[in-house]
């Protein structure tokens, strides 16, 4: 079966109907939302609506911080994060707010485990930035593969039988063959704001039978998604970043 | 980890187990048979079970990998691979012979056969290259010939996949391979540059037609590191008749700092396939090896050398073409050899190892027979390679980087054409000719190289004078 996993979409809609559209063309049968479905951008009704829509279609989706952060007063975020989270929370109804604040933090599916930070403490949205984050990661599972983001820029990691741990940064549509015998930690890029130096948006394809995994990039209507946050007055650094995937 | 499933008359994903034809250290063949797969099958499996080396077992994954996404006569085709889930191997084109390892009791060669040869395996590197691998093991029992003649590298349990994760890259203390043929820079833990294999194919080089290894053959790592600092003997100093031009080549090849090695292996087939046009450097001359207050002054100098970006296999070649400009020095208009100059001095600016071949071809009368000596007496062939020469002066390129060709031919087109393929050109300068008489009459040239050739090529013509129809400054790449 062909997965197709989508990870900090962020309230853009013009990224995540992009890369949507991509999957089914690819012919992706099952959707993963690793969660951050709100925060920076200028749709999270939409986008909150577009993924009740999937999970009541059999989607499986997480929790990200975000998302939290909608619900609870206490996440310590960054300013312009602050800025654009206490905006969404006056976007979004009750039904919506009640979708995210009842999403699970983590996702066990046969040998597969989906996440939004990483595996070993997921309520404390620690980052994976180097091989010893990943490697707590994959010591608190036995999954097979974990799927991942939070950090918004992909990498591939994998520890061996004897724990000695690889890392790589993916190539966009190379599939890799995950092989069985170790374990792998997938961290996604971004759907809704990049931050690897691409602007487009970021997603991932897997397939259950051969385990290949494959890095997709696609390209959107940024300048639409960067108005619409202009227009609503949120900080200008969120529309300018995402034309420089910064 | 499961026991070995593989016996003799074992059936396994519908491969029938024949006789075990090696038992390596790493691994063991099996011929098998397909019911829908013709010829002869080779199956690879891993010694994997408890107590066994892990080298093998992560080397046999990075195999795994690598393996199906090869391509072409230069690596043996996989029909199938199986996981360490239910039992590992890989199914494998069985290539018919034996590898260059048979050669050893016959060293040293004669210079003309190992320069054939190495040529062979040159341009399987540059293929494999091509393809994103480095295959960090290249040696004599890593290499074998088709019986069309090319050579096919075997073994990429040591591989590096610039587009796959390295699984190798963590996993040992010491860098494994095979000790006297190991680039220098892997001693400091760098596995993505593809010269490392042109190093290893430059003491190939070395040991078959010296007869003797050129870093010994110590397997510790205090033997292996003295290739950091200390240089091989030159071949001159132990064969007295050793060609100069092979040395340069060997002695390239074997430079301790990648960057002074050929850039790409393409680069180095040519210079094999053209021995009369290799730049002989000082490094030709040399009888003695480095004085060792030099061999020192390297040695604890070190971590001079240290700082490097990574490298990207496939901008490295990108970046290292063999361009061909094809020139008229004899009838060609001035304005035109001149636009071809602008031009060519325009692609080099932007590729600073590029490499230049220059190219002209002289015609030859399909019925007369034709005299080498033109009315004057002077050598025609001679003449042209002169006039090549001082046609590419004014682009000031290294002498390393420019060669010059005269081919004979009755149909230029097809012979630049075939010195394109031969030659894994990249890129192709042509200038079409402006006199439409001239054209209608002989037919042109560079729409047919154009239209033919398998690389990109450029055809340029004069800038527009001012009584030039309006498409006569069409330009077409």
């Amino acid at each position: 079966m062909l997965l197709a996993v989508f990870s900090d979409i962020h309230g853009n809609r013009q990224a995540f109907e992009a890369c949507l559209k991509v999957a089914r063309a690819r012919s992706a049968e099952r959707f993963i939302l690793l969660g951050d479905f709100v925060g920076y951008g200028a749709d999270p009704e939409w986008v909150v609506d577009t993924a009740m829509d999937m999970v009541a279609h059999g989607a499986v989706a997480v929790r990200g911080n975000h998302d939290e952060a909608v619900n609870t007063t206490t996440e310590s975020m960054n300013n312009e994060a602050q800025i654009a989270i206490e905006w969404t929370r006056g976007r979004l109804d009750a039904a919506q707010r009640r979708f995210l604040a009842e999403l699970p933090m983590l996702v066990e599916d046969r040998d597969r485990l989906f996440v939004h930070s990483e595996a070993s403490s997921p309520k404390r949205w620690h980052y994976v930035r180097s091989t010893a984050d990943a490697a707590k990661s994959l010591i608190a599972t036995p999954a097979h593969v974990t799927f991942c983001g939070h950090i918004h820029r992909p990498a591939l990691y994998s520890m061996s039988v004897t724990a000695k741990m690889t890392s790589f940064v993916p190539k966009t549509d190379v599939p890799v063959q995950l092989l069985r015998g170790r374990q792998w930690l997938a961290v996604l890029g971004s759907v809704g704001q990049p931050r690897d130096g691409d602007p487009s948006a970021s997603f991932v394809l897997f397939d259950t039978d051969s385990c290949q995994i494959t890095y997709c990039r696609v390209p959107y209507d940024i300048a639409s998604a960067a108005n619409k946050i202009r227009e609503n007055g949120l900080p200008p650094w969120l529309a300018d970043r995402l034309s420089q995937g910064r | 980890m499961p026991k070995s499933l593989v016996k003799s008359g074992a059936e396994i994903d519908g491969y029938t187990i024949g006789e075990c034809v090696h038992a390596g250290g790493m691994a063991t063949l099996w011929t098998v048979t397909h019911p829908r797969i013709d010829g002869p099958l080779l199956m690879k499996v891993p010694r994997a079970s408890e107590g066994e080396d892990p080298a093998a077992i992560v080397s046999f994954e990075m195999e795994m990998m690598i393996l199906p996404r090869l391509a072409g006569p230069h690596v043996p085709h996989c029909y199938g691979t199986g996981d360490f889930a239910h039992q590992a191997y890989a199914v494998i084109e069985r290539i018919p012979g034996t590898t260059l390892y048979k050669r050893l009791p016959d060293l040293p060669l004669p210079y003309e056969e190992a320069r054939l040869l190495v040529a062979r395996i040159a341009a399987a590197l540059a293929d494999l290259h091509r393809q994103n691998v480095i295959h960090h093991d290249i040696k004599p029992s890593s290499v074998m010939f088709r019986e069309s003649g090319e050579a096919v590298l075997i073994d990429y349990g040591l591989s590096h996949h610039d587009h796959l994760p390295d699984l190798l890259q963590a996993e040992f203390r010491l860098p494994y391979g095979t000790a006297p043929y190991m680039a220098p820079e892997r001693l400091r833990g760098v596995r993505d540059d593809p010269r490392s294999d042109l190093f290893s194919l430059g003491v190939l080089l070395y040991f078959f037609t010296t007869g003797e290894r050129p870093f010994g053959e110590g397997e510790t790592l205090r033997a292996m590191r003295r290739r950091l600092w200390r240089d091989p003997h030159p071949p001159r100093s132990l064969r007295a008749d050793y060609p100069p031009w092979l040395q340069e080549v060997v002695l390239r090849c074997l430079e301790i700092e990648p960057v002074r090695r050929y850039p790409t292996a393409t680069q180095l087939a040519f210079d094999l396939a053209h021995p009369t046009q290799v730049r002989l450097t000082a490094r030709s001359e040399r009888m003695k090896r480095d004085p060792l207050s030099v061999a020192w002054r390297r040695r604890f100098n070190q971590d001079a050398m240290q700082p490097r970006a990574k490298s990207d296999v496939a901008e490295q070649i990108a970046s290292s073409p063999i361009i061909a400009v094809a020139l008229d020095t004899v009838e060609g208009e001035p304005e035109l050899n001149e636009a071809l100059r602008v031009t060519t001095e325009r692609i080099l600016a932007t590729l600073p190892s590029a490499r230049l071949a220059c190219v002209n071809v002289l015609k030859l009368n399909r019925i007369a027979i034709d005299k080498t000596l033109d009315e004057q007496g002077s050598n025609k062939h001679i003449d042209r390679l002169v006039a090549l020469r001082h046609w590419a002066t004014p682009l000031k390129l290294d002498e390393s980087r420019l060669s010059v060709h005269v081919l004979e031919a009755v149909d230029p087109a097809t012979a630049l054409l075939e010195f394109a393929e031969v030659n894994e050109v990249d890129h192709v300068i042509i200038g079409a000719r402006q006199s439409s008489f001239r054209r209608t009459l002989l037919g042109s040239v560079s729409a047919k190289v154009a239209a033919e050739a398998t690389c990109t090529v450029t055809v340029v013509r004069p800038p527009r004078m001012a009584t030039a129809k309006p498409d006569a400054g069409v330009v077409w790449g």
